[in-house]
């Protein structure tokens, strides 16, 4: 088998991905970095609305503010020392991407367009604040064609079209690479690696309705989970609020943030019930929760009443096309008609994993040890949605997840750095390193009859939106545990026809199931276990948040289906820590 | 519905055919787009290979021809196809298997471009200022996805792969050339001399017609050798 030994490998091309890449090039450390797409084809690129940062640029703010939006969307579930770390370091992050060229939208002053965005309050939850930089309503595929352009510049060395399989590490738990597989020819190759970095974006393909593209499958989650790393708050999982209804295509935040608002059945403004101040602008698990409450009561729009309208042609066809040039050309695709004129039917839609690997602040990825809570595992790094710093916590503002690939890229870049100066030398790989990976391999090459991939996919995305939704309850989720179990044992029987060496898609799709899986049986045994609701997590059988039993992390462990449970760090770098209040906006 | 769509596994087959599929009508439901039949002929017979990703027209990984003109089959609506649809991999690109092709000398063509800000001057504590006119010169260049349908349907770019930029590096280039912030202009011209990365280009507008963003890579490229020519006097 191929051997190939780098600094650093990264898992995954997106913007976490490529930002780490580009500081560690930049300091000259031998980078590859492994993606299972062309890296402008990784999800960063379908993220619009834009990036969220204190600049003040249209109207006053400042980090503080950016920070306690953040803790209280996050329903307290966020810890206060990242939160701080991300909102102080956002306007330098922004910063960086306009001298890397990113072409943000412009204000008559010249400087970075901000928008409006859900959940953000100027004065600690006073008026509505400007803070979402934006390039039109296309800004992650803008920073992320900039980031592999600036990659490109800088020389990293990216191995496309590499599935990764399995991590590496030896006996003392150290991480030393991973086995990847050459999708062009299904060759397997060793990575060797002085330290690893996940970035392999979140899980949205765990839902039968989604805004997530088809590569979304978990692959870092479900590889940390069999490296035995437990995944954090996988129950904490954002439905967006406008997904086109039935569809799932985005439609941004930013659309309300120009002046978009939704309506019912009954032609009202209804988010005035739900949020009397910040109406369509509080935040996503509110306006989603509003939503699907609204079609449950019989509200809502259309012939089977399953929708509601997003309203866009007040603002003007000038502003429209301006501002929203991406989405309306999504709309006039699918469903022709131009938002300019006619208001979009939308409904909550499935779009982003707040949970995932466990990290501290630098991106190391830290699990309990004994006494300790948060013990860095050595050689192994997480970021972006893979990752759970937590600054997202139970719910994830608008406009923090490219946020957040910025700032903890770059943070673990540079954590890395200092490592590498440490660490002169790779550790010797054990013999047997690759062994779990080609076993994995061998798996798909039996020849048999037995299940499909792509139906038992189907009954796994079914299940999952049946039984862990937007609203859930006891008895639902112990089903749709068993229902996640049993499809478990059933893809122990399923097969594939295709044995070809040439870019199989049968194959990959076959280990993206196995991934899924394994993240679905966390999302589910986590919502199961969290008897409260706060956030994106709504039980209706425990209705309330209970900061008594609950202000405290999962961890779901696939050994024995165990969880665990951590506290959360409410404790700031340098500011007093904002102490859980009664959630309103 | 039938279909027509090129196959070839090197690792099977001796020489490529077309093969014959059919969807139920029932399967088919209003507004569906191509790459939604694709994945359900893909349920059929799981060895059929193409790459897929966004299913919304952003990350430029399906793009193919069909029935002879490319596309993205995403934002291909299939009632809006004659059938039975034929469909082949990108034109004049080396197959790796089936719709799949080897797009790495498009990507070294982008990379020649230099798709990135030179700015020598030292970086402002703050963003570099640039007024929304100057923003504006960048609307309809930024937007590429890098889908290869435009330099994959140009004539000069099938003869000259190695030699002329192709439609998408050169929309890149003058992407770059048009930013108020790039200070490079002489060096990007200078790259672009000679009769190959820039003059192959004979106004086909192949690339004008299949771009699936409505983009203008002739324009750009007229653009750029307008620059050229003011330059020479």
């Amino acid at each position: 088998m191929e051997k190939r030994s780098f600094d650093t490998l990264i898992i995954g091309a997106g913007g976490g991905g490529l930002r780490a890449a580009l500081q560690l090039s930049q300091a000259e450390a031998r980078v590859a970095v492994v993606s299972k797409v062309f890296p402008t084809r990784s999800h960063t690129v379908a993220a619009q609305g834009g990036v969220n940062a204190a600049l003040a640029n249209v109207l006053p703010d400042n980090w503080h503010w950016h920070m306690f939006d953040t803790v209280k969307g996050s329903d307290y579930l966020g810890d206060q020392d990242a939160i701080e770390y991300m909102c102080r370091a956002a306007p330098r992050a922004v910063y960086e991407l306009e001298h890397f060229g990113v072409p943000f939208s412009r204000l008559e002053t010249g400087k970075i367009y901000q928008r409006a965005f859900g959940g953000q309050s100027r004065d600690f939850g006073g008026e509505q604040a400007v803070r979402t930089c934006a390039a039109a309503d296309r800004t992650g595929h803008a920073i992320l064609h900039s980031l592999y352009q600036q990659n490109i510049h800088a020389r990293t060395h990216f191995f496309d079209e590499y599935f990764a399989m399995e991590l590496v590490q030896n006996q003392d738990g150290y991480f030393l690479g991973a086995v990847a597989m050459n999708i062009a020819d299904g060759e397997p190759i060793l990575i060797e690696a002085k330290t690893t970095i996940l970035a392999t974006g979140g899980v949205g393909q765990l839902f039968r309705t989604n805004t997530n593209a088809l590569v979304n499958t978990g692959d870092g989650m479900a590889m940390a989970l069999r490296a035995g790393i437990p995944l954090q708050d996988m129950e904490f999982f954002q439905f967006h609020p406008t997904g086109i209804a039935g569809k799932g295509m985005l439609i941004t935040e930013g659309a309300r943030g120009e002046g978009g608002y939704l309506l019912n059945g009954d032609g009202e403004r209804f988010m005035e019930r739900y949020a009397p101040n910040a109406k369509d602008l509080a935040s996503r698990d509110v306006v989603s929760r509003a939503i699907a409450t609204e079609v449950r009561e019989g509200r809502g729009v259309g012939p089977n009443r399953d929708h509601v309208l997003l309203k866009l042609d007040h603002l003007g066809a000038d502003i429209v096309k301006k501002r929203l040039p991406g989405i309306r050309d999504m709309v006039m695709t699918f469903l022709h008609t131009d938002p300019a004129d006619t208001p979009i039917p939308v409904y909550p839609t499935a779009h982003y994993t707040m949970g995932g690997i466990p990290t501290d602040r630098h991106g190391q990825v830290v699990v309990p040890v004994q006494q300790g809570a948060e013990e860095p595992v050595p050689g192994l790094y997480a970021v972006g949605e893979c990752a759970c710093v937590s600054v997202h916590g139970a719910n994830r503002l608008g406009g923090n997840s490219l946020l957040d690939i910025l700032v903890f890229g770059r943070a673990a870049a540079n954590h890395v750095i200092e490592q590498l100066k440490e660490q002169r030398y790779h550790q010797p790989i054990p013999g047997d390193a690759a062994d779990v990976a080609l076993e994995r391999l061998a798996r798909w090459n039996r020849q048999g009859k037995g299940e499909s991939i792509a139906a038992l996919r189907a009954q796994l995305t079914k299940a999952m939106e049946d039984h862990c939704g937007v609203f859930r309850n006891e008895d639902v989720l112990q089903e749709g545990q068993q229902a996640v179990l049993a499809l478990r044992e059933r893809l122990q029987d399923a097969y594939i026809d295709d044995h070809s060496q040439v870019f199989n898609t049968a194959r990959i799709e076959a280990m993206e199931l196995e991934n899924l899986v394994d993240t679905a049986l966390a999302t589910v045994s986590s919502a199961l276990a969290r008897r409260e609701s706060r956030g994106a997590h709504s039980r209706i059988d425990y209705p309330e948040r209970d900061d008594q039993q609950w202000l405290k992390h999962s961890l779901f462990s696939l050994e024995d289906l165990k969880m665990d449970y951590k506290p959360v760090r409410m404790k700031p770098l340098t500011v007093d820590s904002f102490p859980p209040k009664k959630r309103t906006y | 519905m039938k279909f027509s769509i090129y196959r070839f596994d090197p690792d099977k087959d001796a020489k490529p055919y077309m093969q014959h599929f059919e969807l139920e009508e029932s399967c088919i439901r209003p507004g569906m787009m191509l790459l939604d039949a694709l994945l359900l002929l893909k349920a059929q017979d799981e060895s059929l290979s193409f790459r897929r990703s966004c299913q919304e027209g952003v990350c430029g990984s399906d793009g193919m021809n069909i029935n002879g003109r490319n596309g993205l089959a995403c934002i291909t609506q299939l009632t809006s196809l004659k059938k039975p649809i034929e469909i082949r991999p990108l034109p004049g690109m080396p197959v790796i298997r089936d719709l799949v092709v080897d797009l790495e000398q498009f990507y070294r063509q982008y990379r020649t471009a230099k798709p990135f800000v030179i700015n020598e001057e030292p970086c402002p504590e703050v963003e570099r200022l640039q007024s929304p006119e100057q923003r504006e010169q960048l609307d309809g260049l930024y937007e590429c996805i890098l889908c290869a349908c435009c330099s994959t349907a140009c004539p000069s770019f099938w003869w000259n792969p190695d030699k002329f930029l192709g439609p998408a590096a050169l929309l890149q280039s003058w992407r770059f050339l048009a930013d108020s912030r790039d200070q490079a202009t002489e060096e990007r011209l200078s790259d672009l001399e000679g009769p190959f990365r820039l003059f192959r280009c004979h106004t086909i507008m192949n690339c004008v017609e299949v771009c699936p963003k409505g983009l203008n890579p002739t324009r750009a490229i007229g653009r750029i050798k307008e620059l050229m020519v003011k330059r020479g006097l």
